[in-house]
């Protein structure tokens, strides 16, 4: 169907934004609901540092976190270098690292989201939880986790509808190469600069769009139905 | 037995707990006392949720805290049911899933009431499949009744449970409370300030007052003492503990008898021997020196003057008069006493203008 107006080489961007969100929002999950709960509910030193942390990606100008990461994760840098020595694992230049550049982008996006999830639990619960006779595991898994799921799940949409569009970082990280790194808004950019690639943009524009709207709304539309269904409606 | 002594600070300067009490292995134990007091942090302490300064908590023999030998059990292993004031049922599960939270968590040979049991004693059968969130808050409360019962505790814990309802819901769920405790054979701590569901479930009550017990004993025993602040309150005066005697169809009236003498009362639809518990207000008994005739009122008791004691207000006394074993507490003026020449030892008619009824079924 798309393959009707989308050239093969939108489509291929279209499939590579898609794929590359989909595994940055896999690869930062866990990490960003576990940081959410130290950030929620921890009380150590350092918390403040590592709430600032967590945000930085919001407010440093993308290219710097490609940069940083070009630095960690290259062939010769302090991670890259024995990823690529003992495991053979190139991440610049490739889909994987589009993908860990576009996780560590997305990231406080659902560290916050997630966070406000477990905000919204209330401790009594878990209180309650505990004199029924249900210990720390049993606690997070059978309660806190299930209240505080709306959060996850819409922190994982806004981070995937986010991730088609990530550009700056991706850029700098992983490059623009067609059908291995060349996400969507890469591919606009490439169509800006070539002549006669007017239409590709404007297609590719639009799509982009429309899948950001869609997903926002998606996350509104989950977030609504899970608070619902606790509410019991 | 449950034998609880407990001490704890709230920061430097904040407020202090330092109580002690015992309560009996079956039975209703109110702590009782204003907004402030300290009763729900007791429970906390108990149930695990609040770490106390220094403290003992022992059950059974068994301590559940003992900060001097360093023992102190997570919430989760003292196995006390709690039910708090605000119910906290799981909005994401069923009532069904909620009552058998505990129950699945239960130490295979706990004992105690079936979960089909439960459910009809508290009458939800009709709720089970619903969701906390389209309950009301009478029926909410009647769900975490059941949880924390189905748990297998080895006690229950009440926190201001009927504190949230309205007066009508409160009534709803009152008798629920009570056949609870007659289905439980385990110590139940019931934290309240409201003197009309110590009357009603109570057997012993926990007086607090600041942080500290100020008395504890039968339930009976501290409402015919007139030291006590509770003394000053409207609702004052001693429970007696009676039983039906008799219903006259024709008269509209009810006979209760108690030890050492017997009332007559409105009609009331109870079966003849069941054990009731009744509130007389002293502001509602009278004291004349002679029996008075041609009065409305249908309870006039022979009694001895105890022994005459201050209120705490200037004009008022309280005179304890003694029917048989059985004693009574009459709110007069001063004046009263004066006209009417009263002193320890006379032989007086006491005039009971109404009773209130509180407990039910108090024999189990």
């Amino acid at each position: 169907m798309m393959g009707g107006w989308l050239s093969a080489e939108e489509y291929q961007a279209l499939r590579l934004s898609l794929d590359v969100a989909t595994r940055s929002v896999a690869l930062s999950l866990v990490p960003a609901v576990l940081v959410a709960l130290a950030l929620a509910r921890g009380r150590f030193p350092g918390r403040v540092v590592l709430d600032a942390v967590v945000l930085l990606p919001l407010v440093v100008p993308p290219v710097v976190v490609g940069w940083a990461l070009l630095m960690l994760f290259g062939v010769r840098g302090p991670i890259g270098a024995p990823l690529h020595d003992w495991f053979g694992v190139r991440l610049v230049f490739t889909t994987e690292g589009a993908a860990l550049a576009t996780a560590v982008m997305s990231f406080p996006l659902i560290v916050r989201s997630v966070r406000l999830g477990i905000e919204g639990v209330d401790a009594g619960l878990e209180a309650a939880a505990s004199t029924l006779g249900a210990g720390p595991f049993d606690r997070f898994f059978c309660v806190t986790l299930p209240l505080m799921s709306p959060g996850i799940l819409a922190g994982a949409v806004t981070a995937f509808a986010a991730g088609l569009g990530e550009f700056g970082a991706v850029i700098t990280f992983a490059s623009n190469i067609p059908g291995e790194t060349q996400t969507l808004p890469l591919a606009i950019y490439s169509a800006t600069q070539t002549p006669g690639g007017e239409g590709t943009a404007a297609r590719l524009a639009a799509l982009s769009f429309c899948l950001a709207m869609g997903g926002l709304l998606l996350a509104e539309f989950i977030a609504r139905r899970m608070r619902r269904g606790l509410a019991g409606a | 037995m449950l034998e609880v002594d407990l001490a704890h600070r709230y920061g430097a300067e904040g407020f202090a707990l330092d109580v002690a009490f015992t309560a009996p292995a079956d039975g209703v134990t109110a702590l009782f006392g204003p907004s402030g007091s300290g009763k729900s942090s007791v429970l906390a302490a108990i149930a695990g949720l609040l770490r106390p300064d220094r403290g003992r908590v022992v059950l059974g023999g068994a301590a559940m805290l003992d900060t001097q030998r360093g023992v102190a059990l997570a919430p989760e292993a003292r196995r006390c049911g709690v039910v708090f004031q605000d119910a906290r049922l799981f909005p994401h599960m069923s009532v069904a899933t909620n009552l058998r939270f505990g129950l699945r968590r239960a130490p295979a040979g706990a004992m105690g009431p079936g979960f089909e049991e439960v459910v009809a004693l508290l009458g939800i059968e009709a709720l089970l499949a619903r969701r906390p969130a389209k309950l009301s808050g009478g029926e909410r409360q009647r769900v975490a009744l059941g949880r924390a019962l189905l748990s297998r505790p080895r006690m229950l814990l009440m926190d201001e449970p009927l504190a949230a309802l309205d007066a009508a819901r409160r009534a709803e769920v009152l008798p629920f409370i009570a056949r609870l405790r007659d289905a439980a054979r385990i110590p139940i701590l019931y934290v309240t300030h409201a003197l009309d569901e110590v009357d009603a479930l109570a057997d012993r009550m926990v007086l607090m007052e600041d942080g500290r017990v100020r008395a504890a004993d039968t339930v009976e025993a501290i409402a015919a003492r007139t030291d006590l602040p509770l003394a000053a309150r409207r609702d004052a005066g001693v429970l007696l503990p009676c039983q039906v005697a008799a219903h006259d169809g024709a008269r509209g009236l009810t006979r209760l008898d108690f030890a050492g003498g017997a009332l007559l009362v409105p009609m009331r639809g109870d079966a003849v021997g069941t054990a009731l518990r009744l509130r007389l207000r002293a502001r509602d008994v009278a004291v004349a020196l002679s029996r008075p005739e041609g009065v409305s009122m249908q309870n006039i008791l022979p009694a001895t003057l105890a022994s005459i004691s201050e209120t705490g207000a200037p004009h008022e006394v309280f005179l304890r008069l003694a029917v048989g074993p059985s004693v009574l507490l009459a709110r007069v003026t001063r004046d009263s006493v004066a006209r009417l020449g009263l002193a320890p030892g006379m032989e007086i008619w006491a005039l009971v203008k109404s009773v209130t009824f509180d407990r039910t079924e108090l024999g189990r």
